[in-house]
């Protein structure tokens, strides 16, 4: 007995020393590992001032508009002509929203595509300043849409008629590649009344545009579409929004525009990009029926300089963003060249890339696209020129 | 009793000592275990422009002939929806698209390798692939659930010599293994092919077939046979960091970004010249054909060093 007890307490105190180290160093871990969980806490903290610090970079708030500061740009981009449209093709971008949709949806179209617009203003039933909306006065609901656009319209108007050329409405969900509708309203004069979207023909002589694809009025049209409410000659007819302003439009003398590209494929879109690619409609579907134009399907159904798709859920910006503006293929001389727009010339640009490039190969580039044998492509036979010809190529 | 305290103190003191002595060790461990990971996680990254600018008119000529790909897309009868898109869509862009099936199908054609097994049938794939290479100095090795765009990927390969051993895609880690992960794509050069066949031979190291319960996945048995050629696997990647190959689909990588960062989902997720997005639908891969080859803003341009033409009788690029 005698002798077992030291050995017995040695192993026992041996026990206890390496249990209590043992605690003690995983309590030290912790006590480092913890402030790490506080700096998470501070860092979204932080997170959200950078955000607040970088929105002051994009935009000046004036009112409940923002002005756009500094639209996006990529490095190592060349964005002379995008640069030039946007000084020369100022565009409003009002978007129809309600209170309800603030974080789920508008917060997404304006962390996306509305960057791209000179002003952009949120049109809401209530006033939010720090979002920031503007509250027309109206209820919530698909009877108030015409109500809204009018009013959206008036607003427009009022405070910001001489700040831009072009008026355009979407929806909270509704995705506008805003630069590839200044190449198409780079054709036209802010002075024509005209205005552009996603045509339909029913229930009207000249069509009138589709509410969910987007539509775009001139200052002019802008102008006659508030005169004629106020001769009265337009009023509230309907709440089906698109087809009351198209029947406005027609009535003070705005033109339905054609906002097809040179090939003839549509531009604004009722759908997401997915369905108008891949989506079989049955003939039955109104879809059919309501389009102006032919419709095609599969590739063609959408031009490469698409203005805008509708139903387009948060993910869905965010893709759109990334397909638009940041994926895409290294060297890849696209099939479709568009034309450039009367009034600007990429000759105009001192070589962007001094030094050689690869132009031997540039110069054995067979002409594209003169011999495309796709059956779905409409009548019309496509125009003899799609590119902005060799000369204007190569000055790049 | 006083002997006994004092033999306890002791112990407690020992004990404490020696639990020192172990975490110290720990640590020892770790960090040396670390540098020796290090030393074998390769970046490959494309060439910028400035470095493609001091080559000449010929010499990029040549780069762009010595970068032509062959296409080798493992398929499957029960996966034809996949199989078919993938063969109207990306593939295209491959210099030479060559589909290898488990099984032959009446619908579409394929190099049939009648074999059920996953390692085995890879294999024969490769083998067929080397055998008929022709003049093509890479192999692009995919599942019919990835998309790739090659043009990035010879972006990326652009001024490799395929005459070096080169194994390279989203490379993880197992344990001691470094491989490829399949479903993001495997590069190949002609050199690690080549070095790959004589490893083929050696039943020992690289057998065909193991008889084992737990197999193996494939990519981990390809990059095993690698190791023993000496190929190593290295990650493709951008000059920010971000993974030019992924093996998650495009949309759950942004939705995951939309939980990261919520105020930069677009730039903190997804690569501008990404090679490769795995787990992608048909529907998917038809919307991001479109997005990458069609869809652009007007005004916009990179004048790339390199051009690449549009493939013949295509009309959804």
């Amino acid at each position: 007995m005698k002798t077992l007890g030291p050995r017995i307490s040695f192993y026992a105190g041996f026990v206890v020393g390496t249990f209590t180290l043992y605690v003690f160093l995983r309590q030290l871990w912790f006590e480092k590992t913890l402030p790490m969980h506080q700096v998470t806490t501070l860092a979204r903290i932080q997170d959200y001032q950078q955000q607040l610090e970088e929105e002051k970079k994009m935009w000046k708030k004036e009112g409940s508009a923002l002005f756009n500061l500094e639209h996006p740009h990529h490095i190592g981009e060349d964005s002379r002509m995008a640069d030039e449209l946007y000084k020369k093709v100022r565009i409003l971008c009002w978007v129809m929203t309600g209170p309800k949709n603030l974080e789920t949806k508008t917060r997404h179209v304006k962390y996306t595509w509305s960057r791209h617009c000179n002003i952009v203003v949120f049109m809401s039933s209530v006033d939010d300043p720090d979002f920031p909306t503007v509250g027309l006065g109206t209820k919530e609901g698909r009877d108030q849409l015409y109500w809204k656009t009018i009013r959206a319209y008036h607003y427009a108007y009022e405070h910001y008629a001489d700040e831009a050329d072009w008026f355009l409405k979407a929806d909270d969900d509704t995705y506008v590649i805003v630069d590839n509708l200044r190449w198409i309203l780079a054709n036209h004069t802010p002075e024509e009344p005209i205005y552009f979207g996603r045509r339909f023909k029913p229930y009207t002589k000249q069509g009138y545009m589709s509410g969910g694809a987007g539509y775009v009025l001139s200052r002019e049209a802008l102008r006659r579409f508030v005169e004629g409410f106020k001769s009265k000659q337009c009023t509230h007819t309907t709440s089906v929004e698109d087809l009351a302003m198209g029947q406005c439009m027609e009535k003070v003398g705005v033109l339905a525009g054609d906002s097809r590209d040179s090939f003839h494929r549509e531009t604004f879109h009722p759908f997401v990009l997915e369905q108008h690619l891949t989506a079989k409609f049955p003939k039955s579907f109104w879809y059919w029926s309501y389009c102006y134009y032919p419709i095609s399907e599969g590739p063609n159904c959408c031009s490469d300089m698409s203005v805008s798709f509708h139903y387009v859920d948060a993910i869905g910006m965010y893709l759109m963003e990334y397909y638009t503006y940041h994926l895409r293929a290294f060297g890849y001389r696209h099939r479709y060249q568009p034309p450039t727009p009367p009034g600007y010339s990429i000759n105009k640009f001192e070589s962007w890339d001094a030094g050689k490039k690869d132009k031997k190969l540039e110069q054995k580039l067979v002409h594209p696209d003169l011999s495309r044998t796709d059956k779905r492509q409409n009548e019309d036979p496509p125009p003899v020129d799609g590119k902005d010809g060799p000369a204007a190529a190569e000055g790049k | 009793m006083l002997s006994d305290g004092c033999s306890f103190i002791k112990g407690v003191l020992l004990g404490g000592v020696f639990c020192l002595v172990l975490s110290f060790l720990g640590n020892f461990n770790f960090s040396s275990e670390s540098s020796t990971e290090d030393h074998h996680h390769h970046h490959i990254y494309a060439p910028s422009k400035d470095e493609l600018k001091r080559l000449s008119e010929s010499q990029v000529e040549e780069l762009k002939n010595q970068v032509r790909v062959y296409c080798i897309i493992m398929v499957q009868p029960k996966t034809l929806v996949y199989w078919a898109t993938v063969l109207d869509t990306w593939s295209k862009h491959c210099d030479n698209a060559v589909f290898y099936t488990s099984e032959s199908s009446k619908a579409l054609e394929a190099v049939d390798l009648n074999e059920k097994d996953d390692w085995a049938r890879l294999r024969k794939a490769l083998i067929h692939a080397y055998e008929n290479a022709g003049d093509l100095r890479w192999f692009f090795v995919a599942q019919p659930t990835t998309f790739a765009i090659i043009e990035n990927l010879k972006h990326l390969i652009l001024a490799k010599d395929p005459n070096e051993p080169f194994y390279l895609g989203n490379a993880v880690k197992s344990g001691e293994l470094e491989y490829v992960e399949y479903s993001s794509g495997i590069v190949l050069s002609y050199e690690a092919l080549k070095r790959l066949m004589t490893m083929f031979k050696d039943e020992g190291q690289c057998p065909e077939r193991t008889h084992t319960l737990w197999k193996m996945g494939e990519d981990k048995q390809l990059a095993l046979c690698l190791k023993y050629a000496g190929v190593f696997a290295e990650n493709g990647e951008d000059r920010h960091g971000k993974g030019l190959f992924n093996k998650q689909n495009v949309v759950n990588m942004i939705k995951q970004s939309m939980q990261d960062n919520p105020s930069d989902v677009v730039e903190g997720c997804c690569p501008d010249m990404a090679v490769t997005y795995g787990g992608m639908s048909p529907n998917q891969m038809h919307v991001m054909m479109f997005g990458v080859y069609r869809l652009r803003p007007y005004g916009h341009d990179f004048h790339d060093w390199l051009t690449f033409y549009p493939p013949k009788d295509s009309d959804n690029d």
